[in-house]
This record gives C-alpha cells, structure tokens and sequence, in this order.
C-alpha cells in the first residue's frame, strides 16, 4: 500500500463549525436529560443550571444552524448534501448491504469519496434528514418553549406546550440517536481513525483499497451531480 | 342582459347571506344570552340594601331636618350584585350574617361593633362541611404568617371576601381559572399598596423584582398559585392554609419539575381526586392545560426510547464485535 491520496474535503471554518456543533449537542443532550429525568435525590445537573445552559445551547445551535444553512447555500460544500432521486434507493440499499454484511467480508465500500462527492447515500439522506428536518424542529420548538407565550394553549384536550415538549424531545431522541450512530461511524474507515483524522485536519484519506470496480456508482453520482 | 345582471346580483347576494349567515346566528343567539336573567336573583332583603351597598353612590337623608346628601359607596362596602349571587356566599340574605339593625337607616353608630363571623363559627362544628376540615384549616391558618397573632385584625375575609369569594378549587374548573382567581387574592394586598398598608407597617415588596430569579415568571405565574410555593400542605386539607415566611418558600426547581411533584399535593390535588391516569402519563392531571417538565413524562414513550436507544447500542455492539473478528482474521492469515 503506498502512499495515501488525500482530498482537502473539510475547510477550517467547517471543521470549526463541526466541532462547536458537536460540543453545543452534547451540552443540550445532556441537560435536556437532566431536565426531563429530572430527580431531587439524583440530580444530574442541577435543575436551575441545567435549564440555563439548555437554553444558552439553544440560541447558539440556532445560530450554528445559520452559519451551516449559509455554508451549504453560498459555499461548495453546498453540492454534497444535493440528493438526486434517480438510482438512489439502488445505492442506498447496496450501502446498506455492505455495512450489514459485506464489511465483515472484507469487501470494500460501493462507494467511493470524491471531490464532487463526500457523502455516500446513507450518509446523504441522514445529514439531510438531521440537519434540514429534525435539527430545525428541534430548535423552533425549543424557542418556542423559552417563550411559550406564544404557543398554542390547548390542542384537543391537550397542553399546547406539552405538545410541543413532546416534539421537542422525540427531534431531541432522534438526534441523540443520530450522535451515537455517526459517532461509532467514525470508526469505520481503512483505519478505525482515518475519518476522525479527516474531521479534525480537513484532509480525507483515500486509500488504495477502493478499486476500479466501485467506479462505475461513482461515475453515475457525479453525473447526477454534473447535471445539476 | 338584465337578466344575466339579475343573476349575478342574486349570486353575490345568495354568497355575502352565506358568509354573514355565521355571524348573523351568532348575533341572534348572544341577543338571547344577553337578554337572558339581566335581574341577579336575589331576596326583597338583599336588594334593598343593595339599593345603596351596589351603587357607586347613596343619597343619606337627615332623620330630624330632612336634608339630603349624596356619598360615595367605598369599594370596601359595594356589593356587586351579580358577582354576590355567583359567589358562594351569595344566596345569605345580608341579616343573615350581618345584625338586623343594619335595616335602620342611617345605620346607628353601634352596628358597627357587631360581631363578625369567622368561617370556623359556623363551619366548625358542620357535619355536612366534615370533608372541608375547617378545624384544621383554622389551625394552619394560626400558624401561618397571615395568622392574626403576626397581623393585627387578619381573618379568614382579609382574603375570603364573603361578598365575591367562589370555592373554585373544587368546582374542577381549568387550573389557569383557578390560579388566577387565587393568586389575586393575595396580589389585592401584596400588589396593591393602598390594601397592604392598612393590614401592616411594611414596605409593598415588587412582586416582579423579588421573583426576578424564576424562569419564564409570566408562566409562572399563572400556572401556579402562589401558595403552591409559599404554603405548607397538610394531607387533611385541599388548599394549603400555612403561609411560609418568605425566605421558607419553595425555590428548588424540581420540587415541583420531578414525577414527586408537590404540585400534586397542592394545584392538582382535587383533580387526582377525580381522575387517576390517562395513556401512561405521569401526573396526568396536569397535561390538559400546562406542562412540567420533569412531572409530566410517559411511561410509554420512556419504555419506547430507553429499547430503541438500547437496540441501537446492542447494534453498533455486535457489528463492532463482528468487524474486530474479522479483523484478526484478516491480519491472523497476513
């Protein structure tokens, strides 16, 4: 194996964004299980503190959530989080498969990074799903509670704010989920920190364990890409 | 043309009658809710007092020359009428608790020293009241700030009015009717410097700046009484009595943000009363008009995430597991 290629995937403000990202969620996992689980003789955090920082968090992921919507807009990121329709469920489930069972195989992922593109299928449709779906709602009901004026009193029988409590913490699960899952992720790579190499120094390693034979997905998704 | 104009007309009009048909019969029934009772119920006693005590004047008459003056009713001694008939109070004639020379007019100097009934005189010893336990809320009542051994001349009416007050805790109301009824009670003293000031030598403290510590304190405020943090509870008695000092008032968060929260002993202890669980809620009296979090959690929806959360760690376990084994194979044979 010689020498790696590496491909400049991750700029600094994005890798700066990442880390503030990842550091503001897990501050508002924490303490929103602190809050929710909340116990006089067991107190994770203490409920007055607890409550500050949750919502301290808060205005600064909206933020955060700002910056990245801007990056994905008007920088060259914004090209790998596109998701074209056509062969999609195809490589989806063939991403799938080699994560269920073609990794214990020794086989190598049907996907190859690129410059054009970073993210493989499951990877397009869970950034996406996290960050245009379930991150906004989780912070638009998060504003919504620090100011609860202006929410809904009743909703058929039931609290307008517990409502929205209970979208607030199913979005808050489902991103607790999402951490776990990405943070295990990292792990997969031709080394078990080849990727967080890649997050922390910007670079992707490309190893020369993908062969010719993946190439012909890659070509179809650049030219979904290109079409654009 | 003219007819194809006439059509037209008809057309519009038919559809302004269909959109105003709504307001039309929302019109015509609040005529009849308006014109329904406009007289409050009360005996030929009542009204007659009321003929001066529920008007914002009286006219008082000189018995030995005639002459006629006009004066003011103070707040102090207006009745109004209707809120006397809605109150729970407000089917006594006045004679009933008041002494009968109130019914010479100008009242006489001494009905002035008449005796005033406290709820105990004539709750105390009544078997239909048993489950009211006014023995005990008199008790509570003496050991509380309020109690008249710390304030002079403070009685069950400083904050009861006879003429108004409504038992709205156990009318099984919504809790936000009830916090609000309840917490003015206590706001017409503590929010208003021309009631303090006569009960006790003290600075109106400003409710807002002294609860700056609280989040959302709006919310607070009216979903909560103010006796669910300043008052002790007592198991025997539905409304807590014993006013704390303030310094004794609740200001731990989750007293009240926890599935042991002592809003259940106090805000929401009639309606446990009434109803006991609705789909896996914890405290479920509390979700159909406000949410604590911390109190209000599903059993369900817990049981649901901690397995979900649990399949997805046994997950990334056995692939982690697996690609480890078919790690050392690899290298095993290389």
């Amino acid at each position: 194996m010689g020498n790696p290629k590496r491909l400049y995937l991750y700029p600094l403000w994005l890798r700066i964004w990442h880390h503030v990202n990842a550091l503001l969620m897990i501050v508002l996992i924490t303490t929103g299980l602190s809050m929710q689980y909340s116990d006089p003789a067991y107190p994770l955090i203490r409920f007055d503190l607890a409550v500050s920082y949750h919502n301290v968090a808060g205005v600064y992921l909206t933020a955060s959530y700002f910056i990245f919507l801007v990056g994905v807009l008007f920088t060259s990121i914004g090209r790998y989080y596109i998701v074209k329709t056509e062969g999609l469920l195809t490589s989806f489930v063939r991403q799938l498969k080699y994560y269920l069972f073609g990794i214990f195989r020794g086989e190598t992922s049907p996907f190859k990074v690129t410059e054009k593109q970073k993210f493989n299928p499951i990877q397009l449709i869970t950034y996406n799903v996290t960050m245009h779906a379930i991150i906004p709602v989780t912070f638009i009901t998060g504003w919504a509670l620090i100011y609860p004026e202006t929410i809904v009193l009743n909703v058929f029988g039931y609290s307008g704010i517990m409502l929205t409590s209970l979208v607030h913490s199913i979005a808050g699960f489902f991103i607790s989920i999402f951490l776990i899952i990405h943070l295990y992720v990292i792990t997969i790579g031709p080394s078990t920190i080849t990727n967080l190499k890649s997050i922390l120094y910007g670079y992707h390693e490309e190893h020369e364990t993908h062969h010719e034979e993946h190439e012909s997905v890659e070509n179809n998704n650049q030219e979904s890409q290109e079409s654009k | 043309m003219m007819s194809a104009f006439s059509r037209s007309t008809i057309r519009s009009l038919t559809r302004w009658l269909f959109l105003l048909a709504p307001v039309m019969v929302a019109w015509l029934l609040s005529g009849v809710r308006a014109t329904e009772g406009t007289e409050p119920n009360l005996d030929p006693d009542t009204q007659k007092c009321l003929e001066c005590h529920g008007e914002m004047r009286y006219t008082l008459v000189d018995p030995v020359t005639g002459d006629e003056v006009s004066m003011k009713i103070y707040d102090e001694i207006r009745i109004d009428a209707w809120e006397y008939t809605n109150a729970t109070h407000g089917s006594f004639a006045c004679t009933d608790c008041h002494s009968m020379d109130y019914e010479i007019h100008p009242h006489p100097i001494d009905v002035k020293f008449e005796f005033k009934y406290a709820c105990i005189d004539c709750h105390g010893s009544d078997e239909q009241y048993a489950d009211f336990n006014f023995q005990t809320i008199e008790e509570e009542f003496q050991l509380s700030v309020h109690g008249d051994h710390f304030i002079e001349n403070f009685s069950c009416w400083s904050c009861h009015n006879p003429h108004t007050y409504k038992n709205t805790a156990r009318l099984g109301g919504a809790i936000t009717d009830i916090v609000a009824y309840n917490n003015s009670m206590c706001l017409d003293c503590h929010g208003d410097i021309s009631h303090y000031d006569v009960l006790i030598e003290r600075q109106l403290t400003n409710m807002l700046s002294k609860h700056d510590w609280l989040p959302n304190q709006s919310l607070h405020f009216r979903k909560v009484r103010c006796i669910d943090c300043h008052a002790s509870t007592h198991k025997d008695i539905l409304v807590a009595h014993h006013v704390l000092p303030a310094d004794q008032a609740v200001r731990n968060c989750v007293d009240c943000h926890s599935t042991n929260s002592i809003l259940m002993a106090s805000l929401y202890k009639h309606q446990i009363q009434e109803r006991r669980s609705k789909y896996g809620f914890f405290n479920p009296s509390i979700t159909s008009e406000a949410y604590i979090i911390g109190a209000n959690r599903n059993y369900y929806f817990n049981v649901i995430s901690a397995v979900i959360f649990g399949l997805v760690l046994l997950g990334i376990a056995i692939h982690a597991t697996l690609r480890y084994i078919n790690y050392r194979r690899k290298h095993g044979k290389s």
